[in-house]
């Protein structure tokens, strides 16, 4: 095995594209593991650890460039108001040690259907910043799964940065797992109120071979909301709306029996978060709207 | 490869380091610090708790070759590190009069290899004031009887100390959440939980 220490990040592509087996290493909560274990034996290893850009994150007009190793922690601490999806999810990773190391880039890397940051930046809405010798690309993060533990980068190219839209409204996170700390999710779901363009977004983790998005869900939702003028009058969301878009959330899963719950049971917490979510994100915008119509 | 860092003040060399090798296993059996205990190798249980650049992190998950060149502290230098915060820190001579051993001037700062590997768990005797080796939650995890089998005492107590220059004043909430990446295996937890706030409680008195 050979340890590369690029100091740069034009040095880090270049060993990448020379060396295109290597395995990238920054927190290392992912990659030791396997090293550890011996289930893997890279032929090298590329530390990240030196590229001090990939530390650091961008606050634009409508949305934050997150360097792809900005630990959870720094996330939980400095990104709750532009990024409060993935805030709460960062939280909900592993334990304290954990979060100070790992980061969204590595989540992105290992593309576990079980990461944790995958529902909130599907919610969210964002594009992976991925880059090569070739030059640099973004991955909208609908494209961006693949597979089981696959993703849509090449085999020269490194995970650079995430640019994850600004909340233009509430946004919520929902993880099931037998404790608070050091749990791997049974399912996860996450889920945005976008107001300015009047639609939700979702994100389910852990009940399907990628992380995915409940589109039909989403669709029956906007339109149900559309409908009956709910963005406007800010009426609490009629039971029977809330009910089938948490069904239609759950039909979106594709989960399997392991370990860690059924996939009955997957599908079924689904749905339940689903409704949670909506319900807390949605009494979230009608104080917001209160807050407004009363100040105005 | 060879890894040149600094563990508790003074500066180390590893030699023969596979490219693949923790920094868990460099500080247990390259340095001889067996302190940072080796349980899961998975990050779950924390019992391999050391502080890097001064963050706490599992040191079985990281590369040795990533702590080239950066600082490491580990439960064999907590006493030490924790007699230089409070130095450090202006809290007056007071806080440090008490170890007029330490000149800080002339002598080199931080532990040695031989002092680490020598370190040992002596109590202070409150009243005669007696072998003062231990840091104030080292102190407090004895006095609280927060120890059992001990394998996870290394791990608690970076972390917990960690916590405390962070937040001298945290709720149990904090408490469990800092040290929601520990294991104790002995379920010894409310001693535990005793002996941080008792720790806390120091603290804020000698303030």
């Amino acid at each position: 095995m050979d340890f590369l220490r690029p100091a740069s990040w034009q040095e880090a592509l270049a060993a990448k594209a020379e060396h295109p087996t290597a395995v990238p290493i920054a927190g290392g909560t992912d990659v030791m593991v396997e090293i550890n274990f011996d289930h893997r034996r890279p032929e090298y290893l590329i530390d990240l650890g030196r590229i001090g850009d990939l530390y650091e994150w961008e606050v634009g007009e409508d949305s934050v460039r997150l360097g792809a190793s900005v630990p959870y922690t720094q996330i939980m601490e400095n990104l709750r108001s532009e990024l409060p999806g993935l805030a709460l999810a960062s939280h909900t990773v592993a334990s304290p040690q954990i979060r100070n190391r790992g980061g969204v880039g590595g989540n992105l890397g290992t593309a576990s259907p079980a990461g944790d940051a995958h529902p909130a930046l599907l919610a969210a809405g964002a594009e992976v910043e991925v880059e090569s010798v070739r030059g640099s690309r973004r991955i909208p993060i609908d494209d961006f799964y693949t597979g089981v533990k696959r993703n849509a980068l090449a085999a020269d190219e490194l995970i650079r940065a995430v640019h994850i839209k600004k909340a233009d409204g509430p946004q919520q996170y929902s993880k099931v797992g037998t404790r608070n700390a050091m749990v791997i999710a049974v399912c996860a779901f996450g889920l945005a109120l976008h107001p300015e363009t009047r639609t939700v977004r979702t994100g389910i983790g852990s009940a399907a071979p990628t992380p995915v998005r409940a589109r039909t869900a989403e669709e029956f939702l906007d339109a149900a909301l559309d409908e009956g003028g709910f963005w406007d009058n800010g009426k609490i969301i009629t039971p029977s709306v809330a009910k089938q878009f948490a069904d239609l959330c759950a039909a979106a899963c594709n989960p399997i029996d392991d370990v860690r719950g059924t996939a009955s049971y997957r599908r079924h917490a689904v749905g339940v978060m689903a409704r949670r979510t909506l319900t807390w994100t949605w009494e979230s915008y009608r104080g917001a709207r209160r807050t407004t119509e009363g100040a105005a | 490869m060879r890894v040149n860092f600094t563990v508790n003040g003074r500066p180390q060399e590893a030699d023969d380091v596979w490219e693949g090798e923790s920094l868990l296993y460099v500080l247990r059996e390259r340095l001889g610090l067996p302190g940072s205990k080796n349980a899961c190798e998975q990050g779950e249980c924390g019992s391999c708790t050391v502080r890097l650049d001064g963050v706490p992190v599992c040191s079985c998950l990281v590369a040795a070759g990533q702590v080239e060149g950066r600082e490491v502290v580990t439960v064999e230098g907590l006493a030490d590190f924790a007699k230089q915060r409070s130095c450090g820190t202006g809290t007056g001579a007071g806080a440090c009069a008490g170890h007029t051993d330490a000149t800080p001037d002339s002598a080199p700062q931080g532990v040695s290899l031989d002092e680490a590997k020598a370190w040992a768990a002596r109590p202070q005797d409150s009243h005669t004031g007696e072998g003062a080796q231990l840091s104030p939650v080292q102190q407090a995890f004895i006095d609280a009887g927060a120890v059992q089998c001990g394998f996870c005492t290394p791990g608690l107590l970076v972390a917990a100390d960690e916590m405390l220059e962070r937040n001298p004043d945290p709720t149990d909430a904090d408490i469990r959440e800092a040290l929601s990446g520990n294991l104790c295996r002995c379920t010894g937890y409310e001693k535990i939980m005793d002996a941080v706030r008792l720790a806390a409680a120091r603290q804020g008195e000698a303030v």
